[in-house]
């Protein structure tokens, strides 16, 4: 598709460009750390990856090759629109392979395809702030990230084993940065957690609504925060996927018909996509 | 003997108006000193400049820390007034609700200081407030409801263990048997009275009942109109009071 030419390149104007890429390497010199940056209003509505738009709008170049999931999935109304927004205002390339991609955004999810060196991860976060639904005066967690004041991440936690015997916090699950900020890793699974850490491409936060940015350069060091009894572990439904057999994969649970059948499947469609044209096939392979 | 805390001329205006002025006074360790005054005589002013609420606009709150000695809480940086806070210095308010989060389970709430200062082992912090909900006479098997299960009372009791929990060494009471019924009020005064003895805690409790500080406090001091008229002993203060109003206020109390 050919760019339109009424758009300034990736939508933004440079100015604003400039000012959320302030924002961006503020946010990779302080790993964790929420950078305020002014958050434009963008042709859709909050909560659908606003942030996560200027982030990428900010960082895509012609020569990149863009990729979106959502939920694990390329295919899905807010992928595929955000993709064909940037076909139509930047003209970037598109793909929906992780290894092809320079920048992908993300919906809630870390590709299964290990990330490599030069590759751009840009979350959508919907609430940057960890200590948000323990304390709900902005003044006060602010202090309490310069105070590095953090027990009450750990009452959440605590709570969470007193009601339901383990830590039932499954996504979103709060990370410590460089042993310093304790960051929301935005919805992903706590699955993804591990892949946060020691990541080789670059992964921006951007939340829109809430007008923060955050960042994890390249080999961060990012901790899951746990009890020592009770020892953070990266969950997902116990099968394997029913399309491709992958036991290694996060799945997605899909009701097929109406007598309580269901089937898992892997929810990064394109490693599925990749692994059954492999041969690879499960048990409720067509 | 070092003063556990030693006060200087707090002065805390409101504008034109004066919140507490020209305050001074010491306290020992184990001491429970009482600050009695109708509403509006600047005890409550006066208990939040020396537990760090409240910036005073002159004067010294100076506490004997463990760690450096003697150190005047009002101009040592944020970070060490807070830490003081929620280890050493322990807070009671009036109303359970501002001192206890009402979302989280009374288990939470004890073990919320402990994590604070970096427990990090779940069945230690679990047996710790089980331990304290027994100390408050709170039914160990409680330790999983909320406080809005409970009533005010318990509300109360359980504020006491959430700041007891870490050990401190100084407590402030903001009215802590105000809104209590009185057969409840006697309960929390005999819990308080065992604690502050058996852990040897040093007080400054903040009331207008004169019950109270003839029951807890080894002194007291009465304010008017934001000055100490008069301290001394509580008995003394209040079996001979000397001031004008203290005689207004002893006088004041029915005699059932």
């Amino acid at each position: 598709m050919t760019p339109s030419s009424e758009y300034n390149f990736a939508y933004l104007d440079e100015q604003t460009k400039r000012m959320i890429r302030r924002a961006i390497l503020k946010g990779l010199a302080i790993p964790g750390y929420q950078v305020p940056f002014a958050s434009r209003e963008m042709p859709m509505p909050y909560g659908w990856g606003t942030g996560g738009v200027q982030v990428s709008a900010a960082v895509l170049t012609p020569d990149d090759r863009f990729k979106v999931i959502d939920q694990g999935a390329d295919d899905t109304t807010n992928a595929v629109s955000i993709r064909t927004f940037f076909e139509r205002t930047a003209g970037v390339a598109t793909t929906t392979a992780t290894p092809e991609a320079t920048v992908i955004q993300t919906r809630h999810r870390i590709p299964e395809v290990p990330l490599t060196e030069g590759q751009i991860l840009v979350y959508q976060v919907p609430i940057p702030e960890p200590l948000r639904f323990l304390e709900p005066r902005e003044s006060e967690t602010r202090k309490m990230h310069s105070l590095e004041e953090y027990g009450l991440m750990h009452v959440k936690l605590y709570e969470d084993i007193s009601r339901h015997g383990h830590i039932a916090t499954s996504y979103a699950y709060p990370v410590k940065v460089e042993a310093r900020y304790v960051m929301d890793p935005s919805p992903i699974p706590k699955f993804d957690n591990p892949k946060l850490g020691d990541c080789p491409a670059i992964q921006l936060f951007g939340a829109g609504r809430e007008q923060r940015i955050y960042a994890l350069p390249p080999y961060t060091k990012v901790v899951s925060l746990d009890f020592e009894d009770h020892p953070f572990e990266a969950t997902k439904a116990d099968h394997p996927c029913g399309l491709c057999g992958a036991n290694d994969s996060y799945l997605d649970e899909v009701i097929v018909d109406d007598a309580g059948g269901r089937m898992f499947v892997c929810s990064d469609t394109d490693y599925c996509e990749g692994r059954q044209s492999d041969g690879h096939r499960g048990k409720d392979a067509a | 003997m070092t003063p556990l805390l030693s006060v200087h001329d707090i002065t805390k205006r409101y504008g034109a108006h004066i919140g507490c002025a020209d305050v001074s006074f010491d306290l020992y360790p184990g001491e429970v000193m009482g600050i009695v005054g109708e509403s509006g005589s600047g005890k409550s002013t006066l208990l939040n400049c020396m537990a760090g609420h409240l910036r005073p606009d002159a004067g010294s709150v100076v506490f004997d820390t463990r760690g450096h000695g003697p150190r005047d809480t009002v101009t040592m940086s944020e970070p060490e007034r807070r830490m003081l806070s929620r280890t050493d210095w322990a807070f009671v308010h009036q109303h359970a609700r501002d001192g206890l989060r009402m979302g989280v389970s009374a288990g939470g709430n004890v073990g919320e200081r402990l994590m604070a200062v970096g427990a990090r082992h779940y069945g230690e912090i679990r047996s710790k407030a089980v331990d304290w909900l027994d100390r408050v006479e709170i039914d160990a098997g409680r330790v999983d409801d909320r406080p809005t299960t409970f009533s005010g009372g318990m509300q109360q009791r359980l504020q006491i263990a959430r700041n007891l929990v870490t050990g401190p060494r100084l407590v402030f009471m903001d009215e802590p048997t105000g809104g209590l019924d009185v057969s409840v009020q006697a309960r929390l005064l005999d819990l308080l009275r065992g604690l502050v003895r058996d852990m040897g805690l040093s007080a400054i409790i903040v009331t207008h009942d004169l019950a109270v500080v003839r029951l807890l406090a080894d002194r007291l001091m009465v304010m008017k109109d934001g000055h100490v008229v008069e301290n001394g002993l509580t008995d003394q203060v209040l079996d001979d009071p000397q001031h004008a109003y203290t005689q207004l206020l002893v006088s004041s109390v029915l005699q059932v």
